[in-house]
C-alpha cells in the first residue's frame, strides 16, 4: 500500500440535489432528488480512493460533480488550494486537463466515426499547449504503447477493438493532458472476467509511473478492495462508513457495510458454510424522499427510535478508530 | 468429430434433460460463426447446474436452442439431440414442443425490464400463460398470479397485481418475472444471468429465493452465469464453456479446489478476492477466440501458459473422464488434476 502523501483535494460538504418540478411556464418546486447530500473526504497524491455503492446512492453523481460536469447546491472541492466549483476561464481550463475521467461504457465513450488517433488526440486541440502539432502523432502513439495497444494501429476505428481494448483506448484518452487525479467510474464493470484483471493491472501499473490519484467508483466490492487504498461506502447520498481498505474489509462497523460485504458472493464454495449471512430486507429507498434520521434504518435491523430522530454524523467512533455514521456502530467480521 | 458426451454412452431418458452433442451455427453475410461446437450435459431433477463462460462461449445459446428459441436463420443446428424425458425435442412437432416450452421448461432473462410488456399489468401477463394454455377462468388465472407473487415473496401482492412493470424496482421486477416462469410449475428452469442487473444486496435475495423455489418445487436448475462467486454460493455442478464447448465439468468443491483445465484455473486467479487484498491479478492474456475463425486444435492454445506444441496445435482433446462425474477437455488434465503443470 501506498504511504499516504499530502492531501491534493479536499471535499468538503458536497451537496447536490435535483429539484423534482410541476407546471410547465410556471414552474414550481415540489420536492427534490437528493442525490449527494454531504459528502466530504479527502484525496491523496497517488492514492486510490474507492466508493462503493448500490445503484442510485449517488456515486456518479458525485463523480460528475468533481468533473464539474454538474453545479453542486452546496459545498466546497478543494483542489491544490482553490475550490473548482469558483474557477472560471483559464483557471477551469486547468483544472479540466488536471481532472479526467475513465467512462463505463468503452462501447458508447468512443465516437464511433473517429479514429483512435483523433479519439485520443482531440484533448490536444483544445488544450493546445499540452502538445505542439508537430509532436502530436508521436505523443499518440506514445500513449497507446504505455496502455499496452499497438501504436500502428492510430488510424483504426473503435469498432476494430474488442472491448478490453476499447478501455485502453478510453485511458489513454484521460491521460493525454498528463491529469493528476482521474475519476473511474465502474470502468470494468462493462467487462469480461478475463479482461477485467488485465485493465486493473493496467490502471496499477500507470498509477505507479505517473503517480495518478485515483477515485475509483464501482459496485464491485472484491475490485474495490483489490484496487482501493482507502473505501468509503455509500447508501443514499451519504457516506456512511470511510477508512483503509483493511479497516472497511476486515472492521466494519457501519451495519450496511457489512451487509454489504455479507451479500457478496465468494469464489469459494466452501465459504457458504462458514459464512455469516446478513440478508437486507426490501429495496434502497427514494431519494426523493429519504427516511428521516439515519436512512438507511428502514433495512436496518438494529434500528431503534434515536436512529429515526436524529441522524448520525460519520464519525470516530468508540469501537473502532475509523469514521462510522451509525448509533450503534459495534464491530462484527464478515469477511472471512 | 470430438467425442464429448458428459455423461458416457446412457441411454436417453436417464436424466431430466439431456443435451447430447450439440451443434449450433450462425450463417450470417460475413461467414459462418461456430458458436456451439459439441456440447454435451445433463440435468436430474432438483439439482443446480451452472453453466459459466464468458461472453460469446455459447452459453446463452444452448440455453436458447433447449428453450427453442433460437432464431432459424440465421441459427442453424446441424447436429445433437437434446432428450427431455428421454424425448429428443429437435425432432419433434412444433406444436409438441411448444406444450413443453414455458410448461415442462421456462426460463428467466436477464433484463426483467426489456422482458416484461410496459403496457400491461404484471398480474395480466403472469396468468396470460395460465389463461392461453388452460382452461382458466380469468378470474381463476388472477387468483393465481396473486398465489405466484406471494410465493416468490412480493410484498403486498394483492395490492400490486394490478401494477405496471414501471412501478416496480429492479429487483420486484426481477420477482415478476420468476413468478410468470413458475405459473406452469415447470421440471427445468433455466437462469439466464438472472442478477446480473442487480445490486449486491438485491442479488442475494434473488439467488435465496431461487435456491428456495428449487428446492420446495423439486425443479432442475440451469443457472447460466459469468461471475465465480454466484456459483459457488448456489450450484451443484459446474459446467465451464468456453468457444463453444464444454472444457470442463465437475462438482462445485473439486472445480475450486483444483481445477482440471488451465482456462478455469486463469479464471479463478483472474478475479479479485474479497477476503484478502492479493497483489498483482493474474491475467489471461489475448482474448477470446473470433468465432468466424476458431484456431486449430484446442481452442484454448494461443491463450495457454501450458501449451505444448505440436500437439495442442494439432489436436482438438478429447473430454477426458477423470472419475466422479469429472470431465476436462485437456490433453494434459491428468497432469493438471495432479498439479504436475505450471
Amino acid at each position: 500500500m501506498a504511504t499516504l502523501g499530502e492531501p491534493i483535494l479536499r471535499v468538503e460538504n458536497l451537496v447536490k440535489h435535483f429539484s423534482i418540478t410541476q407546471g410547465i411556464l410556471f414552474k414550481k418546486k415540489i420536492g427534490a432528488v437528493q442525490a449527494v447530500d454531504g459528502v466530504s473526504f479527502e484525496l491523496h497524491r497517488g492514492e486510490t480512493l474507492g466508493i462503493v455503492g448500490e445503484s442510485g446512492c449517488g456515486k456518479s453523481t458525485l463523480a460528475k460533480l468533481l468533473m464539474r460536469l454538474e453545479h453542486p447546491t452546496s459545498g466546497r472541492a478543494i483542489l491544490n488550494d482553490k475550490d473548482i466549483f469558483k474557477m472560471s476561464g483559464g483557471e477551469l481550463r486547468r483544472l479540466r486537463r488536471n481532472v479526467q475521467m475513465v467512462m463505463q461504457d468503452p462501447y458508447t465513450s468512443l465516437n464511433p466515426r473517429m479514429t483512435v488517433g483523433d479519439i485520443i488526440g482531440e484533448p490536444y486541440n483544445i488544450h493546445t499547449e499540452v502538445a505542439p502539432k508537430g509532436d502530436r502523432s508521436r505523443r499518440i502513439q506514445e500513449l497507446l504503447e504505455l496502455v499496452g495497444l499497438n501504436p500502428e494501429h492510430i488510424n483504426r476505428y473503435p469498432h476494430q477493438f474488442s472491448g478490453g481494448q476499447r478501455q485502453r483506448i478510453g485511458i489513454a484518452r484521460a491521460l493525454a493532458l498528463k491529469p493528476e487525479i482521474i475519476v473511474c467510474d465502474e470502468p470494468v464493470s462493462a467487462l469480461d472476467v478475463s479482461i477485467q484483471a488485465q485493465v486493473i493491472n493496467l490502471l496499477e501499473k500507470l498509477q505507479n509511473e505517473l503517480a495518478l490519484s485515483y477515485i475509483f467508483i464501482a459496485h464491485d466490492l472484491s475490485v474495490v478492495r483489490h484496487i482501493s487504498d482507502r473505501v468509503g461506502v455509500m447508501y443514499l447520498g451519504k457516506i456512511v462508513e470511510i477508512g483503509t481498505e483493511d479497516e472497511i474489509y476486515q472492521r466494519p462497523t457501519h451495519p450496511y457495510t457489512q451487509a454489504l460485504l455479507s451479500a457478496v458472493p465468494m469464489p469459494d464454495p466452501d465459504a457458504r458454510l462458514h459464512r455469516d449471512i446478513i440478508r437486507l430486507e426490501g429495496d434502497v429507498p427514494s431519494p426523493a424522499n429519504p427516511p428521516s434520521g439515519c436512512r438507511f434504518r428502514t433495512r436496518c435491523w438494529k434500528a431503534q427510535e434515536k436512529c429515526a430522530t436524529e441522524e448520525p454524523l460519520l464519525i470516530r467512533r468508540a469501537v473502532e478508530p475509523h469514521p462510522s455514521a451509525c448509533h450503534f456502530a459495534e464491530l462484527r467480521h464478515v469477511v472471512a | 468429430m470430438t467425442n464429448l458426451q458428459v455423461g458416457g454412452d446412457q441411454p436417453a431418458g436417464q436424466h431430466l434433460l439431456e443435451v447430447r452433442d450439440l451443434f449450433v451455427e450462425f450463417h450470417t453475410r460475413d461467414g459462418v460463426a461456430k458458436v456451439i461446437n459439441g456440447v454435451s450435459y445433463h440435468l436430474d431433477a432438483g439439482e443446480t447446474l451452472a453453466v459459466l463462460g464468458e461472453s460469446g462461449s455459447g452459453k446463452s445459446v444452448t440455453a436458447q436452442a433447449i428453450m427453442g428459441i433460437l432464431d432459424m436463420p440465421p441459427a442453424k443446428i446441424p447436429k445433437g439431440q437434446i432428450f427431455y424425458n428421454g424425448d429428443d425435442l429437435l425432432k419433434m412437432a412444433e406444436n409438441r414442443r411448444r406444450d413443453i416450452r414455458g410448461k415442462d421448461i421456462s426460463m428467466i432473462f436477464q433484463d426483467a425490464l426489456s422482458a416484461l410488456n410496459p403496457v400491461f399489468s404484471v398480474g395480466w401477463q403472469i396468468s396470460e400463460t395460465l389463461r392461453t394454455r388452460t382452461e382458466m377462468s380469468k378470474d381463476a388465472a388472477m387468483k393465481r398470479a396473486i398465489e405466484l407473487m406471494d410465493l416468490v415473496k412480493i410484498p403486498g401482492a394483492k395490492t400490486r397485481v394490478k401494477d405496471y412493470p414501471h412501478q416496480f424496482s429492479g429487483g420486484m421486477r426481477q420477482r415478476v418475472m420468476i413468478a410468470m416462469s413458475l405459473a406452469m410449475d415447470p421440471k427445468v428452469l433455466i437462469a439466464d444471468e438472472p442478477t446480473t442487473a442487480l445490486d449486491v444486496t438485491v442479488q442475494a435475495q434473488i439467488m435465496d429465493l431461487l435456491a428456495d423455489l428449487r428446492r420446495d418445487l423439486n425443479m432442475g436448475m440451469i443457472l447460466i452465469t459469468h461471475d465465480l462467486g454466484v456459483v459457488a454460493d448456489v450450484a451443484d455442478r459446474i459446467a465451464v464453456m468456453y468457444a463453444g464447448r464444454i472444457i470442463e465439468h465437475a462438482d462445485v468443491h473439486s472445480i475450486y479446489k483444483q481445477p482440471a483445465h488451465p482456462y478455469t484455473r486463469g479464471l479463478l486467479d483472474s478475479i479479485p478476492r474479497l477476503d484478502h487484498k492479493g497483489t498483482e491479478l493474474a491475467t489471461i492474456k489475448g482474448l477470446p477466440p473470433n468465432l468466424m475463425r476458431l484456431p486449430t486444435g484446442c481452442k484454448y492454445h494461443p491463450r495457454c501458459p501450458y501449451v505444448q506444441k505440436p500437439i495442442c496445435v494439432d489436436e482438438e482433446p478429447r473430454s477426458l473422464n477423470l472419475g466422479n462425474g469429472r470431465t476436462s477437455a485437456c490433453h494434459f488434465a491428468k497432469e493438471m488434476l495432479d498439479g504436475n503443470l505450471g
